[in-house]
């Protein structure tokens, strides 16, 4: 008993102190106010993603419940030529969009990071194009790309530079050009803007010095301003990737697809199949089809771009 | 199209008992066996997913007979309306879900889709078709599985041949003819005088798929037999694919490119002295406030869809119908909300309303004045009688909704009018294609 009393106040004591401790534990406080911004993250991202790809696995219809089928829509989805032409049509788009809308946004950026007049109201009308619902440019691009009421056709014809309308949309290479074209229109204020942002990081003082040390404009560009702007660039142009990747909007009010599948990109052949055609088990898998590809990308732009090596313009 | 003996009756007895039966009995009181209602569940609220008007009047009227509904029975009807492609994936995601409108106003085959999810509206359907001089026979098919209803057909969006009175006379012919050969002579002719036609070949849902539908059963080809076997690749399909393939030479550029409503604006801008629409370029002319318009108007005419060398119309139009889902709670409300638009009282005035957006379901319809008033009207009177359905000559169900939706008969002409494929090896891909969604 006597030996008794002595142990329970050290334990209390040393509860006291393992409530204390753990009040100032980094790991564990940190633990528990990560867990709402996980769990967020876990119900609203994580677990769509795997029953997006249980889905996938199944032959679900709309209005029937599916059963487990494995890898069975994959393979039958191998050896769909309309899956491999949205494949390419979305790997064409992708690549195109993306080198096109890098360089005239950075070309934007470098411009607008000048001295120039009316500076502010220059970069608010650059960001209009991302401002305004992708729906409505759609819609506007519907009308520029019409095949009898075209505003280029109209303006060509005028000048007597060509002699019939355009088939802007009614030719699967003009169809695919144009769609990259509206694109293009669409996202480069994204990357310009974010540019501009990493361009107004770099301290002038490095391109003093570079003057001072007789660099030439392109050497200060290429050896000063590239790699600080590497990590930016690396962001951006991820994020620029995964938007091109993923485009639906554009595609399905200017083409649906079409002409010939030509414009159809794995986002939209997806929803056709899923939802007005009703197979969601083949719609899901061609959705997840595109994760590996994205994840791709992910990883190249962390890994590869962020490196130190890289940035400072050396090689591996 | 004969008429039996029978026929002529049921229709007598449904006009008499829907025109103007009604009027002189007064809607309410009725003979015992001519009048069928359902019980409202107490509290009963419905909600009603339908797509949006394609003309005013039809939402006005719709609008007023819900609000007369409500009045009789104190039932009250939320109204959504969505974009008519929009109501398909709703619809499914409600069937999926197991939530959502009561009734939805659907399109095609989607109730062969979720049939289990689906009120059994047999009583409903089979009462109407007896009062209304009975559906045509494609009603049937759509709306029946095995021998239930489970669809209420409302009718079809139909589609015609829209022409330029004075240049097809211009052209040398009377009127535009409703035969595949003489259609194409006409159009040659049109072109020679140096107005195109023009027809959608992108991948136009309603548009692209009714007309070239239309045309490859016509001439006897179909993507599948009466037993779902794929039998796209045939020499009737191939002669469908060089015919339209003849028939491109004669259209306005661009065509490959049209989604639904580039023909219409090509047409009321005078580009194309002839397409296969609704009555909606009609409308629109015959309504504006434009006076160049109103001078168009006068000169647009129609003519049924082309038929083909199997002698007998063939059409596709785009089908509409109700699904009453399971999950409602108050399914006896929702079918005495569906009988009670469908009577005669609200139906014929609002497909007056609608100007003929509409073609009935029912034969007794037929007599609506709404097909006669306007004589321009009158061949969209006919488009549901003379319709076959989605996958002729096949069952509706998924294969059908998946091989639509994936616009493999669209692709196929528009593969060969590109000049991309022969039209043997566009009907071999096709043939291919089908095969994935109607494989066992």
């Amino acid at each position: 008993m006597v030996a008794e009393i002595p142990s329970v106040t050290a334990d209390s004591a040393y509860r006291m102190s393992l409530w204390s401790r753990l009040m100032t534990d980094r790991n564990f406080l940190g633990f528990w106010f990560m867990l709402p911004a996980a769990a967020v993250l876990i119900l609203f991202l994580a677990w769509p993603l795997v029953l997006g790809i249980w889905l996938s696995m199944t032959d679900t219809t709309i209005g029937r419940p599916g059963v487990f089928i494995g890898l069975e829509n994959f393979d039958w989805l191998s050896d769909d030529p309309v899956f491999w032409l949205a494949v390419f049509n979305t790997f064409l788009y992708t690549t195109v969009a993306s080198i096109v809308k890098f360089l005239l946004g950075l070309w934007l950026a470098l411009l607008l990071n000048k001295h120039l007049p009316f500076k502010a109201l220059l970069r608010a009308i650059v960001l209009l194009p991302w401002i305004v619902p992708t729906v409505l440019s759609a819609i506007a691009f519907w009308w520029i790309y019409d095949a009898q009421f075209s505003i280029i056709s109209w303006v060509l014809l005028k000048f007597g530079w060509i002699t019939a309308n355009v088939n802007f949309l009614g030719d699967p290479d003009n169809a695919r050009a144009s769609v990259i074209a509206a694109n293009v229109w669409r996202g480069i204020p994204f990357v310009a803007i974010t540019l501009l942002a990493g361009l107004q990081t770099i301290s002038p003082s490095l391109h003093e010095a570079a003057t001072i040390d007789g660099a030439s404009g392109w050497q200060r560009f290429r050896y000063v301003t590239m790699p600080l702007l590497t990590p930016i660039i690396a962001v951006v142009m991820t994020f620029s990737v995964l938007f091109t990747f993923t485009d639906f909007q554009l595609i399905y009010v200017l083409t649906r697809g079409g002409p010939l599948n030509a414009t159809h990109l794995m986002a939209t052949l997806s929803f056709q199949r899923a939802i007005p055609g009703g197979q969601l088990g083949e719609g899901a898998a061609i959705a997840v089809a595109m994760i590996p590809f994205l994840l791709a990308a992910i990883l190249f732009s962390y890994f590869g771009l962020q490196r130190r090596k890289w940035q400072q313009g050396g090689r591996d | 199209m004969k008429f039996t003996r029978r026929d002529v009756l049921q229709t007598g007895a449904g006009l008499a008992a829907g025109a103007v039966g009604s009027r002189l009995i007064g809607s309410g009181s009725a003979f015992a066996d001519d009048m069928m209602s359902f019980k409202p569940e107490k509290g009963a609220k419905l909600r009603l997913l339908r797509w949006r008007r394609f003309v005013q009047g039809d939402e006005t009227a719709w609008v007023a007979n819900t609000k007369k509904f409500t009045e009789k029975t104190g039932v009250e009807v939320e109204i959504n309306s969505e974009s008519w492609e929009d109501v398909r994936p709703k619809a499914a995601v409600a069937a999926n879900v197991g939530d959502g409108p009561d009734v939805i106003l659907g399109w095609f085959d989607d109730p062969h889709q979720y049939p289990d999810k689906l009120v059994p509206l047999t009583d409903l359907a089979e009462y109407l078709g007896k009062k209304y001089g009975g559906w045509y026979p494609v009603c049937e098919r759509y709306g029946k599985r095995g021998d239930e209803w489970i669809g209420l057909p409302l009718g079809a969006a139909g589609a015609c041949t829209v022409y330029r009175q004075s240049w097809v006379q211009d052209a040398g012919f009377e009127t535009f003819p409703t035969d595949t050969e003489g259609f194409l002579k006409c159009a040659k002719a049109l072109k020679a005088k140096g107005h195109p036609i023009g027809m959608a070949l992108g991948n136009a849902v309603g548009d692209g798929n009714s007309w070239l539908h239309t045309i490859l059963w016509g001439f006897g080809g179909k993507m599948v037999d009466d037993k779902n076997k794929v039998v796209m690749n045939s020499p009737e399909t191939i002669q469908a694919l060089e015919y339209v393939k003849e028939l491109y030479e004669t259209f306005v550029p661009g065509t490959l490119s049209w989604l639904d409503s580039n023909n219409n604006k090509a047409f009321l801008a005078g580009d194309v002295a002839a397409t296969i629409n609704g009555i909606s370029i009609y409308y629109a002319a015959k309504t504006s406030d434009d006076p160049k318009m109103k001078e168009l108007a006068k000169d647009i005419y129609h003519v049924n869809m082309p038929q083909g060398p199997v002698g007998k119309p063939t059409e596709l139009n785009l089908f509409t119908q109700a699904m009453v889902f399971k999950y409602s709670k108050y399914p006896n409300a929702a079918k005495e909300y569906l009988r009670f638009m469908w009577e005669a009282d609200q139906y014929m005035p609002w497909q007056q309303a609608a100007i003929g957006y509409i073609t009935q379901p029912l034969r007794a319809y037929e007599k609506n004045p709404v097909w006669t008033e306007d004589p321009k009207h009158t061949p969209y009177r006919d488009c549901v009688k003379n319709m076959l359905w989605n996958g002729y000559s096949g069952e509706l169900g998924y294969a059908s909704a998946a091989a639509m939706a994936d616009y493999i008969v669209v692709n196929m002409f528009a593969e060969v009018c590109a000049g991309d494929r022969s039209p043997k090896e566009a009907a071999e891909r096709a043939a291919k294609r089908s095969e994935r969604y109607y494989r066992v």
